[in-house]
C-alpha cells in the first residue's frame, strides 16, 4: 500500500481516537498492524482503522458491520466505532477500539476455552438478529482462493496431493456451490489472530470481513485440521472442543464422534493451508519446512480416504 | 514402501530391534519374514508384568481423529515441548 494511504488511514484512526476534534496530546505516532492486499490496519492510542480490500462488496460490509455493532452480538464480537464504513481512495475503511492480541510468542497460553465458547454463543444467534442482506461466510471462497494462488504458482510436484485432495471435496466446500447449511452465524476466518482482549480482560472475535451464514463446522476446522495434521497437540484440541460443546456450540453433536461434522471442512482448511505454503515456498524460492510438509502429506492421505457421507451429513 | 491396502506411504520404527513398518494412512503393520517370530520370542521373555501407565498429566483419553490424519503419538506428532516456529505461524494466518 502507497505511503498517503497509509498516512490518510492513520488519519482516520487518529480522528476516531479524538472524535470532538480536539487537538492530539497522545505523544504517539501510528503503528501499522497488517499491511495487506486485502486489508490494512493502523493504530493509534486506542483505536484502530483498517482499509479492506478495494473490492469488497460494500453492502455485505454494511450488513456484517450491523451484525457486529448489534447488541446480541455483545460480549462476543467487538463492536466497531460507527456503523458506517467511510472511503478512502476507493477502500472502504472502519474503526475499532484497539484490543490486545493473543501473544504470538506464547502460542500454547493460547485461550482455548475462551475462543471455542466466543464460538458457540456466536454460533447460537438467533436468526431474528441478522439483517436480511447477510451474505454466507466467505470460508469455502478463502480456501478456493488459496487454490487459485497454488495454481498461479506454476507447476510444482509438491502441488499434485493439494490438487487432488480439493477435486475430491464436495463443490459446496469448493465455492461452487451454495452451502447446504447457511442458517447459523458464522466466523468465517478463525485461527488465534482474530481474538483480540479488551480492557476489562474479556476476549472477543474481531474481522468481520468473512463473516457469514454458514455451517458452522468450518470455524472449527482449522484447529481440528491442525489436530489432524499432527501439529495441534490432542489436549489443546480436546479442550477446544470440549468447552465448545459445553457452551452448547451446534456445530458438532453434543456427545457422538464430531469427524462427520468435521470432515469436510477440516480436509478444506488442510487444502487451504497446503495451497498458501507451497504458493509461499514457491514465492521466496526456499523449500517448504516439516510443519508445511505434514499438512501436504495430510492432503496425500486423504486420495486414499474420500470424503465420508459428504454429501448425506449435509442435509 | 507402500501399504498393500490403503497405498499411503509405510514408515519404519524399531521395536526392541524389530524393525516394523506401519502405514502412515490406515496405520496397519508389515512384519517381514521372521520378524513376528522375533516379536514372540521377545514377548516370552517378558517374565514380569509390565507395570501400570503411570497416572499424571495425561489426563485425556485419546481424541477420534479422521482416518487422514497423521499417526498420533510415536514421531507422527510434529508438538512437543518446544512448538515449531512455523507452526506458530500458522497458528494466527488466514
Amino acid at each position: 500500500m502507497t505511503a498517503d494511504v497509509l498516512s490518510a488511514l492513520t488519519a482516520r484512526a487518529r480522528a476516531a481516537a479524538h472524535p470532538a476534534r480536539e487537538p492530539c496530546h497522545c505523544g504517539t505516532g501510528a503503528a501499522v498492524l497488517a499491511d495487506r492486499p486485502d486489508g490494512v490496519v493502523v493504530r493509534h492510542a486506542g483505536t484502530v482503522a483498517k482499509a479492506h480490500a478495494a473490492d469488497t462488496d460494500r453492502g455485505d460490509l454494511a450488513a456484517r458491520l450491523a451484525v457486529a455493532a448489534h447488541p446480541r452480538l455483545g460480549g462476543i464480537l467487538l463492536p466497531p466505532l460507527g456503523e458506517r464504513a467511510d472511503d478512502l481512495q476507493g477502500r472502504p475503511v472502519t474503526c475499532w477500539p484497539y484490543g490486545t492480541p493473543v501473544d504470538r510468542e506464547t502460542p500454547e497460553a493460547a485461550p482455548w476455552e475462551a475462543v471455542a465458547v466466543l464460538l458457540a454463543r456466536l454460533h447460537r444467534t438467533p436468526g431474528s438478529v441478522l439483517p436480511a442482506g447477510l451474505p454466507a461466510m466467505r470460508g469455502p471462497a478463502k480456501a478456493a482462493r488459496a487454490v487459485a494462488r497454488l495454481r498461479a504458482a506454476g507447476p510444482r510436484p509438491e502441488a499434485a496431493p493439494v490438487l487432488r485432495a480439493w477435486a475430491a471435496l464436495p463443490a459446496w466446500a469448493r465455492d461452487e456451490a451454495p452451502m447446504p447449511d447457511a442458517r447459523t452465524l458464522c466466523h468465517g476466518d478463525l485461527h488465534l489472530g482474530q481474538l483480540v482482549r479488551t480492557r476489562h480482560g474479556a476476549w472477543l472475535l474481531i474481522d468481520i470481513d468473512d463473516l457469514g451464514t454458514g455451517d458452522p463446522a468450518w470455524d472449527l476446522a482449522r484447529p481440528a485440521a491442525w489436530f489432524a495434521c499432527g501439529l495441534l497437540p490432542p489436549d489443546e484440541w480436546t479442550r477446544f472442543l470440549t468447552a465448545y460443546r459445553r457452551a452448547g456450540g451446534p456445530a458438532v453433536p453434543a456427545d457422538a464422534d464430531p469427524w462427520p461434522a468435521l470432515d469436510v471442512p477440516a480436509r478444506a482448511l488442510t487444502v487451504q493451508t497446503a495451497a498458501l505454503a507451497v504458493a509461499k515456498s514457491a514465492a521466496a524460492r526456499r523449500p517448504l519446512d516439516e510443519v508445511e510438509t505434514s499438512v501436504i502429506d495430510a492432503c496425500a492421505r486423504m486420495a486414499a480416504r474420500p470424503p465420508e457421507l459428504a454429501e448425506e451429513c449435509a442435509t | 514402501m507402500q501399504c498393500p491396502k490403503c497405498h499411503a506411504p509405510m514408515h519404519t520404527y524399531n521395536r526392541n530391534g524389530v524393525q516394523i513398518e506401519q502405514c502412515s494412512g490406515c496405520r496397519g503393520i508389515f512384519l517381514d519374514y521372521g520378524e513376528l517370530e522375533s516379536l514372540t520370542r521377545l514377548e516370552g521373555q517378558w517374565s514380569q508384568p509390565a507395570p501400570p501407565p503411570p497416572a499424571g498429566p495425561q489426563a485425556y483419553p485419546s481424541a477420534p481423529a479422521p482416518a487422514w490424519g497423521a499417526p498420533h503419538g510415536g514421531h507422527g506428532g510434529h508438538y512437543g515441548h518446544k512448538r515449531q516456529k512455523s507452526f506458530g505461524h500458522m497458528l494466527f494466518s488466514s
